[in-house]
């Protein structure tokens, strides 16, 4: 295989299995900008995967082709719903933030699992049939070069990911919303005396986080494993958090850690077949992603600070 | 109603919730929850057997509740005891099978690699906390992955791509002749001797010596630990080792009793992960480490009879774990509601 084969081979690669990891630390990233940590984004995703699947394989006959994106407006919905549970408990409960997120977690995959085996009687559910079609960006494909690696026979999902990511930092960063959202996190009482409403940008926050995660879990298990059991997700979850922290908690960084990461989990997989890379035991670029963000965190690869009041609840009127 | 009544009361009250919800799940899904709870207990106490299975079971909970108690106890969330039982279960399996020497010598050493494996897993984030202040929830998290895929790639390369290693020699075995004979031929192993002997050294670490006086300083507050001149960085990286060892001790429980072998992982154990509800349970207290993983390792073990018995996925436990977490986490909202429900009797 020539160099720009390779290129060819894994850069369109990377870019699929960054998208739904895309989707999750964007997540993350409105959920810790607000002040919410977010451990329970692994969770989120099981659900979200779970739901996409199961609603796919139920209406595949009804709705054709358009079933894969009907199915992540169910699941965003469901993981949604969950998310508000972990809005509940560290919001209004003042519970840890990280216990919530733990128990988020061991919720989601114990409740999929056990509805898996309920309907299906089984420990996972049958493939899909309908999955997210290639297609060839008209024009962009013909460039050369960058055409085929970038933009020919590319998931829509994929592109999606990227417009979202776009429009999470335009909202973050340009609006009013944004400005309030990032308030919230970094001196809850502060943003109280100017009027707003700590409790209420948070929930939105964490919903919205909810929604992403949910999303990013569904088009995870409707382009890459097909079916849902319990170890689609493992981990991808943990991995956009980590893309969330290794970009700094800013949601174009983010989308470029998810890139960099989604391109160390195509080459452990793609590896064997690439020269040079065969070389390297996989088990390296299975650990890169972990040990890049330690990294950035330690202050090897620039500072990575979180957002001030990340983590503590919001009590008014405590110093 | 007294602080300390209403503390004893959070845990309990969580319990009888998380029951109550896995018995409205039950319900909902079509499944008969009293036949389901009915398993559950046969599940746990039904005979010698199951019995000796169960305490099996909560051996290396205890482990993984007192590492992530005494992590607690310093101030300190070790959501990493996961990673921390895995390299220790790698690293006595390791001793266990590579080399063979006398009982006396080759059992402790075992256990003694795995405590080290475990305390050198803790000792990275601690010392990031304390040298680069970088949050050790994230950094365990990363940790726990790293573990995984690190030690399944030793396993590769010490069975010759194999998935998993040979057994342990006899003499690093935790295996007993003794508990086999009185739980009929359960897996019930030695192990659980050191577990107890852990919570006995982890309630003297903390309550009888100067370095447990100043890991609970640390964790109250550590500006006035450093003010009253103690090391602060010191204490946060030992209160991470010592955390550590004793998840690595919990693999080695697993590596040398249960299983006596180590295989490649799809995914991680879990036990680290409830050993944050143990400890929370627990209310981060060695005694109460020993309740609450006495009630998840029941509740974990007597779970693999509901399939047969009432036919109900053994995945209810789970949830109803789950939920126990969320509600001893929401503390706050249960401890607002039993004081306001004494305030109304002491008003009649």
């Amino acid at each position: 295989m020539s160099f720009l084969e390779v290129l060819y081979f894994i850069v369109p690669s990377a870019i699929f299995y960054a998208a739904p990891l895309i989707f999750v630390a964007i997540g993350g990233v409105f959920s810790e900008r607000s002040g919410v940590v977010n451990i329970g984004l692994e969770g989120l995703m099981v659900i979200g995967a779970f739901i996409g699947i199961l609603f796919n394989l139920f209406f595949a006959d009804m709705f054709g082709g358009a079933t894969p994106w009907l199915a992540l407006v169910a699941a965003m919905v469901a993981a949604l719903l969950l998310s508000l549970l972990h809005a509940v408990a560290s919001i209004s409960f003042r519970a840890d933030q990280v216990v919530s997120g733990v128990a988020i977690n061991l919720l989601a995959i114990a409740l999929a699992l056990y509805l898996v085996q309920k309907i299906f009687g089984k420990g996972q559910t049958d493939f899909i049939t309908e999955r997210f079609g290639r297609y060839n960006v008209p024009f962009l494909q013909d460039i050369p070069l960058i055409g085929p690696m970038f933009f020919k026979s590319v998931y829509n999902t994929s592109i999606l990911a990227i417009v979202v990511a776009i429009l999470a930092w335009f909202v973050i960063y340009k609006t009013p919303f944004g400005l309030r959202l990032r308030s919230v996190g970094e001196h809850p009482m502060a943003a109280d005396t100017m009027g707003i409403n700590v409790s209420k940008m948070r929930y939105v926050a964490v919903m919205i986080s909810g929604a992403l995660a949910g999303i990013g879990g569904a088009i995870y298990a409707q382009t890459i494993s097909g079916d849902f059991g319990h170890a689609t997700i493992n981990g991808q979850g943990f991995m956009a958090l980590a893309a969330m922290i290794f970009g700094k908690w800013h949601p174009l960084g983010a989308m470029g850690a998810a890139i960099f990461f989604g391109f160390a989990q195509s080459l452990s997989i793609a590896g064997p077949s690439i020269p040079y890379v065969q070389e390297i035991p996989s088990v390296f670029l299975l650990i890169l992603p972990y040990v890049l963000t330690i990294l950035a965190l330690a202050g090897f690869i620039g500072r990575a600070n979180a957002p001030k009041a990340s983590g503590k609840p919001y009590i008014k009127g405590e110093r | 109603m007294s602080n300390r009544a209403i503390n004893l009361l959070v845990p309990i009250v969580s319990v009888i919730l998380g029951l109550v919800v896995g018995a409205i799940i039950m319900l909902i899904s079509g499944f008969d929850p009293l036949a389901g709870y009915l398993a559950l207990w046969n599940g746990i106490f039904g005979d010698l057997y199951t019995i000796g299975e169960t305490i099996r079971q909560i051996t290396p909970y205890i482990l993984a509740g007192l590492a992530v108690a005494f992590a607690f106890r310093s101030g300190l969330f070790n959501i990493g005891v996961e990673g921390q039982l895995i390299v220790g279960w790698f690293a006595a399996a390791y001793v266990g099978m590579a080399v063979e020497l006398p009982k006396v010598i080759h059992l402790p050493l075992a256990i003694l690699a795995a405590a080290v494996a475990g305390g050198l897993w803790g000792f990275i984030p601690g010392l990031l906390k304390a040298k680069f202040h970088v949050h050790e929830v994230i950094v365990t998290i990363m940790m726990n992955y790293i573990a995984l895929h690190t030690t399944n790639a030793l396993i590769k390369t010490v069975s010759d791509g194999g998935d998993s290693t040979e057994p342990v020699f006899a003499s690093a075995s935790l295996r007993s002749e003794f508990f086999e004979n009185l739980t009929d031929f359960s897996r019930l192993h030695y192990g659980i001797f050191v577990a107890l002997a852990m919570v006995l050294v982890m309630w003297f670490i903390l309550d009888k010596t100067t370095l447990g006086f100043e890991l609970k300083a640390v964790g109250f507050n550590q500006n006035a630990s450093q003010y009253a001149g103690m090391n602060v960085n010191k204490n946060i990286i030992l209160a991470m080792v010592i955390s550590g060892a004793f998840a690595g001790l919990g693999g080695a429980m697993e590596a040398l009793g249960t299983f006596e072998y180590v295989s490649s992982k799809g995914g991680f154990t879990g036990i680290g992960f409830d050993g944050i509800a143990v400890a929370l349970l627990g209310m981060n207290t060695p005694l109460g480490v020993i309740f609450g993983a006495t009630l998840f390792g029941s509740l974990k073990y007597g779970a693999l009879n509901m399939p047969n018995a009432a036919g109900i996925p053994i995945e209810i436990v789970e949830i109803v774990i789950a939920v126990i977490i969320f509600f001893v986490a929401s503390g706050y909202v249960i401890r607002w509601l039993l004081q306001r429900a004494a305030i109304k009797k002491e008003a009649k």
